[in-house]
């Protein structure tokens, strides 16, 4: 037994140090293969430049792309906000009515199937290029995965719970606002899992095409600069420096999430009355 | 999937209803708890139509059925809540002492479910049926999904609390030991009836030296018997 948990603890960091080694082995791998082709095949820097000079532009762009990122930061989160807030209250409405449910879920398909590039640009004729259209794109291109998990939330409760309820004589309001909300929180958080990093996606989509009015100076404004100037070294560690966003958006309502749904279930409570 | 049943259970008395899986016991007491109507007939409590007695019945459901998000305290205080009736103070003295009856440290009482075991679990659910002081409780399988020494331990804490408070128990279980120690009767049901009204002869205050006893085994025995003699 002893050996058995010496052996489990030992080998503990060692599959720490593999989740972090191993994608970094991937990436270091794909570069070197990246590098002997642009070597071997002579391709011009304009087409594809080395994976080094990505990271020499990252770097010497740097302010730039932090300025840039913190500018689609702010209008991805209030975009997430917003399809959190939205999402959630469209969510409760359906678990009120089967009737809404029926009426609306196509709508809400639509939302998820419509091709936001197409749309976009009328976005920016109804709401000005500007921040606000931007956060609207990326509303709408992360609100499904919240709509959708909330609402399962909100539904599938246990019948026990239920029957709880009904026992006591709960009325509508009481069985939402004390069972099914809280029910739906795991929900929730799986749907921000989700949604956060199409919300990031969402704003360089719109960003994109407030770019051309120079009203607005996000990530998207800046790939669209570099592209016209054919800094592809440039395009690309852009592209690279909103990969990284994603990432770090997602790691963290990874973590937020995990430390909430800990907090609603594990913890121990606080209040005594 | 009930047909032809009439069971009468006297204020103050433990009835078991007992038989195998799918003989419909559970169903008869969602019946009689009102969560699942009749399309015939009448479920009352003395002499009242139980739409109109909820309030006096509690239910233990065969899992805790704990919301996993509220401590223990807030879980029991769940029924007051709802019903939003009485004064915090009230409240407050209400919920110590069911936690108390049950055996609940006061350190445990701000536990979340998913920090307790199984058999605190299941003392928690009864605590909170017993918050709001039913007169009937309904308990469907509580303790099937304990072992044996927590149900025996579970049981003589329900006789306990019968013999405190004089409550009307109908008691749905498939274990013939826990039917015979915890009852005055024992519906026997069979396919949606029942099947046999057996009259459980041990006096109370009933303790656990009684299971080991030979009239309780030749009891147990009869029990046996008469279960399977419906089934055939």
């Amino acid at each position: 037994m002893a050996k058995l948990d010496s052996d489990r603890n030992a080998s503990a960091p060692g599959a720490k140090f593999a989740v972090i080694v191993a994608p970094i082995a991937v990436f270091l791998i794909v570069a070197l293969i990246w590098h002997a082709l642009v070597v071997l095949f002579k391709i011009p820097a304009v087409i594809l430049p080395k994976p080094l000079d990505v990271l020499i532009s990252m770097w010497t762009q740097r302010w730039e792309l932090l300025r840039a990122s913190w500018v689609t930061l702010q209008a991805a989160l209030l975009g997430l906000g917003a399809s959190a807030l939205i999402g959630s209250v469209i969510a409760v409405l359906f678990s009120q009515s089967r009737w809404i449910r029926t009426a609306f879920y196509p709508y809400v398909i639509f939302l998820q199937t419509v091709p936001i590039v197409a749309i976009a640009p009328l976005l920016m004729i109804w709401s000005g290029p500007g921040l606000r259209a931007v956060v609207l794109v990326s509303c709408i291109i992360s609100i499904f995965p919240i709509i959708s998990n909330v609402t399962s939330g909100l539904l599938s409760i246990d019948q026990n719970h239920l029957d709880l309820f009904r026992m006591q004589e709960a009325s509508r309001w009481q069985t939402l606002v004390k069972l099914r909300i809280p029910s739906a929180i795991p929900g929730l958080v799986l749907g921000l899992r989700v949604s956060c990093g199409l919300a990031v996606i969402g704003a360089i989509v719109g960003e994109l095409f407030v770019s051309s009015s120079g009203a607005y100076d996000g990530l998207g404004m800046v790939m669209m600069a570099k592209q016209a100037n054919l800094k592809i070294a440039d395009l690309m560690g852009t592209i690279l420096a909103s990969t990284c966003l994603g990432i770090l958006l997602f790691l963290a309502v990874q973590f937020l999430g995990s430390v909430v749904l800990r907090r609603w279930t594990k913890d121990a409570g606080f209040e005594s009355t | 999937m009930l047909d032809g049943l009439n069971l009468e259970v006297p204020r103050g008395q433990i009835v078991s209803l007992l038989g195998p899986s799918g003989c419909g016991k559970s169903t008869l007491l969602r019946v009689v708890a009102g969560l699942t109507p009749a399309k015939h007939g009448t479920v009352s409590v003395h002499g009242e139509d139980v739409s109109q007695a909820r309030s006096r019945l509690a239910f233990v459901f065969q899992e805790a059925a704990l919301l996993p998000w509220r401590t223990v305290w807030q879980n029991v205080r769940l029924p007051f809540e709802i019903r939003n009736q009485k004064s915090q103070q009230t409240i407050e003295s209400a919920l110590k002492h069911c936690l108390e009856i049950v055996g609940f440290q006061p350190n445990d009482w701000h536990k979340k479910p998913s920090q307790l075991s199984g058999g605190m679990k299941m003392r928690a659910s009864i605590a909170r049926a017993l918050i709001t002081d039913p007169e009937i409780l309904l308990l469907d399988e509580p303790f099937a999904a304990l072992d044996d020494m927590l149900r025996s331990r579970l049981n003589d804490l329900l006789l306990r609390i019968v013999a405190e408070s004089h409550r009307t128990m109908l008691f749905v279980t498939h274990n013939i030991g826990e039917a015979v120690y915890l009852s005055q009767s024992i519906a026997i049901m069979s396919r949606g009836r029942i099947a046999e009204l057996v009259e459980v002869p041990f006096a109370y205050p009933r303790s656990s030296e009684l299971r080991s006893t030979p009239e309780f085994a030749a009891f147990y025995g009869r029990v046996s018997e008469a279960l399977y003699r419906s089934e055939r």
